[in-house]
């Protein structure tokens, strides 16, 4: 697809980059104290908190993430958004005030604040570390993802550029500026996906028969297999002289290959069977790498301008209920039921290695009903429900507890909670955070299912899908929903540089390595080490490039929710928790959920690159295993370490 | 246990079986999810937006409880920290 830097999402893009920069810095000119640097004094109002934690939390995984895969897979993509919300249930419900009343600036300040204890600090700090990078990894891919065709620049220029601006929000001023920033950008989010789902049901559906670059895919037939080995049916049908290419390497395939003979184009076709025996040809796209590193596209060298050949946009209606072409503007609820009824183009993939040594990627149509895809299950994440083997399902009721019980154990979330002045101050921001969050989640599902029908569909990359759509649209939406996913990242980035550099100044050295630091020598520690974070970040986002990134988000609420959450919960509602148990709870939650990850099909298949069935482990979703595993490590270990009576540690609550 | 805990965990509660109802109906029986309460909008789609409405609801309602009948943890009425 051909990506034409916009010259006015590049001004947007800068203006928003400026004015946050311009923000930290102006806040930053005081200078600071470590209550201010980790906790913004604890003066932050209420509803600014809430709305931080909007910004904080909805990272590209929501935003561009959640709406590309309800664009090319429906409803799934809204199981992500539920899972995601309802872990801020536990939050509140269970951790928001505690933590607030125990802790000062970090997470495990919080988990010690009754044992004073190195083992805790230390292994809390490792945890928050490890989480941390987990999650840093898939933000600074994604901006480098975002920005290579919004500003044209490539992956590794669009990850440092972001890295560099994220270190200077978080040096200059800490949490204070990373406050702002993230309630500039949470506010922005939430207002520009509700004019885009505003525009979205202005705008209704109507068939059509290709993308918004005006190309219609073409059906041939029906055809008899004789007519498909015949030059001349094939130049009639296409209105050029064309041979059809009998391909070894594609032969197995259902697919049928036709070469245009002025041009060189090579055009696939996917073959359908009708009822007369008979078949129909739909036209697909490939998309091929040879081995010396040149992409094609349909068989000629990709372009670059215009015109030239590129994979065509797609994302279209192929009938309406009732035979209408269009239905004009709907409200929410009409908008849902004209989709039910209606039929949908969709484009799996299949890769064909060839043996010249290419690997070519085919795109084909898929006609689905709006039914099939408002129901979950279609996406391999997902796939599983609808198996018959227990372990399927399984997989996926892990998924759904790590979503669950992720959110209220990721330290860049909890390290919110320190910035506001009281109980009832977290109480109320966590309620306007929850309210601002489920409302940018019901839009979601609107963005994707809109995107699905944008005709402006990248079929190579679905977290452009979000952008695209808004572009199809308005081309100064375009630069502001832009401009707005690139923040995104820079306020969930700040976050978690903060948390990292919390962890690593106040937990490890001061508290564990027992580093004797002036107030202002421990600003200045944290700063570094901010910066040291975020060269790391950058490193990593540039060399972990092609892994997928929700994947990568979802390890790292499972790493969260094992190694975190039993222990924050058990210390709030059991009096029985004891040094060791908690100790003891937080790694074996970190360490079994790691290992089991490593050891699962999916990272077999996405990272090593080795046959998934010699996996060791049964599923791939560690939680349902690891997370039950942490309570238990922590209550066993406690009652086996239990002080005689008397002695054992208050309860908190 | 502080009366605010207490509430929360009641509510936490209340907001864990409707979930636990949704994935398991989702993992055991997905077939239902495709029925169609209302017409043209499928279970799996209501009830999505269900959780995502009950979990305000019971936010607010936790607040709004915790004000009314809970400890009144607010930097006022303590003098630590």
């Amino acid at each position: 697809m051909i990506y034409e830097p916009s010259s006015i999402a590049v001004i947007i893009f800068l203006m928003f980059v400026g004015a946050t920069m311009g923000l930290s810095f102006y806040l930053g000119r005081r200078g600071q104290s470590s209550q201010s640097y980790f906790a913004a004094h604890g003066q932050i109002p209420w509803f600014i908190n809430g709305i931080a934690f909007a910004g904080d939390y909805l990272s590209a995984a929501s935003f561009l993430g959640i709406c590309g895969m309800i664009a090319f897979y429906g409803y799934d993509g809204f199981l992500y958004s539920i899972g995601y919300l309802a872990g801020w249930v536990v939050a509140l419900f269970v951790v928001a005030e505690p933590l607030k009343r125990l802790g000062k600036f970090t997470f495990a300040d919080a988990l010690d604040a009754k044992f004073h204890s190195r083992g805790i600090k230390l292994t809390a700090g490792i945890s928050t570390l490890a989480v941390s990078l987990f999650y840093l990894i898939p933000q600074m891919v994604g901006a480098g993802v975002l920005v290579q065709p919004l500003l044209g620049l490539s992956h590794w220029q669009g990850v440092t550029l972001v890295g560099t601006v994220v270190i200077f929000i978080v040096v200059s001023a800490g949490m204070v500026s990373t406050t702002y920033v993230q309630f500039f950008k949470g506010g922005m989010l939430v207002l520009f996906s509700l004019i885009l789902t505003v525009m979205i049901l202005n705008q209704g559906f109507s068939v059509q028969q290709g993308g918004i670059d005006g190309h219609v895919f073409r059906t041939l037939g029906p055809a008899t297999d004789e007519q498909l080995s015949d030059a001349n049916w094939l130049s009639e049908q296409l209105g050029t002289p064309a041979v059809p290419v009998p391909d070894v390497d594609w032969s197995n395939l259902n697919f049928y290959r036709t070469r245009i003979s002025e041009t060189g184009q090579v055009l696939t076709w996917s073959l359908e069977p009708n009822e007369a025996g008979q078949l129909l040809l739909r036209e697909a796209q490939t998309f091929t790498r040879t081995q010396d590193g040149n992409i094609l596209v349909n068989g000629l060298p990709k372009g670059r301008k215009r015109g030239e050949p590129e994979l065509h946009p797609v994302g279209f209606l192929s009938k309406l209920s009732g035979e209408r072409t269009s239905t004009g503007p709907l409200n929410p609820v009409s908008y849902l039921q004209e989709l039910h009824g209606a039929e949908v183009v969709q484009w799996p993939s299949r890769v064909v290695k060839e043996t010249d040594g290419s690997t070519t990627t085919v795109f084909f149509q898929k006609v689905t009903s709006g039914a099939q895809l408002l129901m979950p299950g279609n996406h391999p994440t997902f796939k599983g429900i609808h198996s018959d083997q227990l372990t399927d399902k399984v997989n996926f009721i892990s998924l759904m507890l790590a979503l669950f019980c992720g959110t209220a154990s990721l330290p860049h979330i909890l390290i919110r909670y320190y910035t506001v002045k009281d109980e009832v101050s977290a109480r109320k921001s966590t309620i306007v955070g929850i309210g601002a969050i489920g409302f940018f989640y019901i839009l979601t599902l609107y963005l994707g299912l809109g995107a699905m029908v944008s005709g402006a569909l990248d079929v190579t990359d679905s977290n452009m899908a979000a952008p695209l759509l808004a572009k199809s649209m308005n081309e100064w939406l375009f630069a502001i929903i832009s401009a707005i996913a690139f923040t995104t990242v820079l306020g969930t980035v700040s976050g978690l540089i903060l948390a990292s550099s919390g962890a690593i100044t106040h937990d490890l050295l001061a508290s564990v390595g027992k580093l004797k630091l002036t107030d202002s020598q421990q600003v200045r520690v944290a700063k570094f080490a901010s910066v040291i974070i975020g060269a790391i970040a950058i490193v990593l986002g540039i060399v972990f490039e092609k892994l997928n990134v929700t994947y990568l988000v979802g390890w790292a609420f499972s790493v969260a929710a094992s190694a975190n959450l039993p222990s924050l919960a058990m210390m709030l509602f059991w009096k029985g928790t004891t040094k060791q148990g908690v100790i003891a709870a937080v790694t074996v939650g970190m360490t079994s959920s790691l290992a089991w990850i490593l050891l699962s099909e999916d990272t077999f298949k996405s990272v090593y690159g080795l046959d998934p069935s010699l996996a060791l482990v049964p599923f791939s979703q560690p939680g349902i295993v690891t997370i039950p595993l942490g309570f238990l490590t922590l209550i066993v270990v406690s009652l086996l370490t239990r002080k005689p009576a008397g002695s054992t540690v208050s309860g908190v609550a | 246990m502080n009366r605010n805990a207490r509430i929360g965990l009641i509510l936490f509660t209340v907001y864990l079986a409707f979930y636990a109802a949704f994935v398991g109906l989702n993992a055991f029986s997905p077939e239902t999810m495709a029925q169609t309460p209302i017409q043209g909008i499928n279970l799996a789609t209501v009830y999505g937006f269900a959780l995502i409405l009950l979990a305000l609801l019971l936010a607010l309602a936790y607040g709004a409880l915790c004000s009314l009948l809970g400890n009144g943890n607010d930097s006022s009425s303590r003098s630590d920290r």
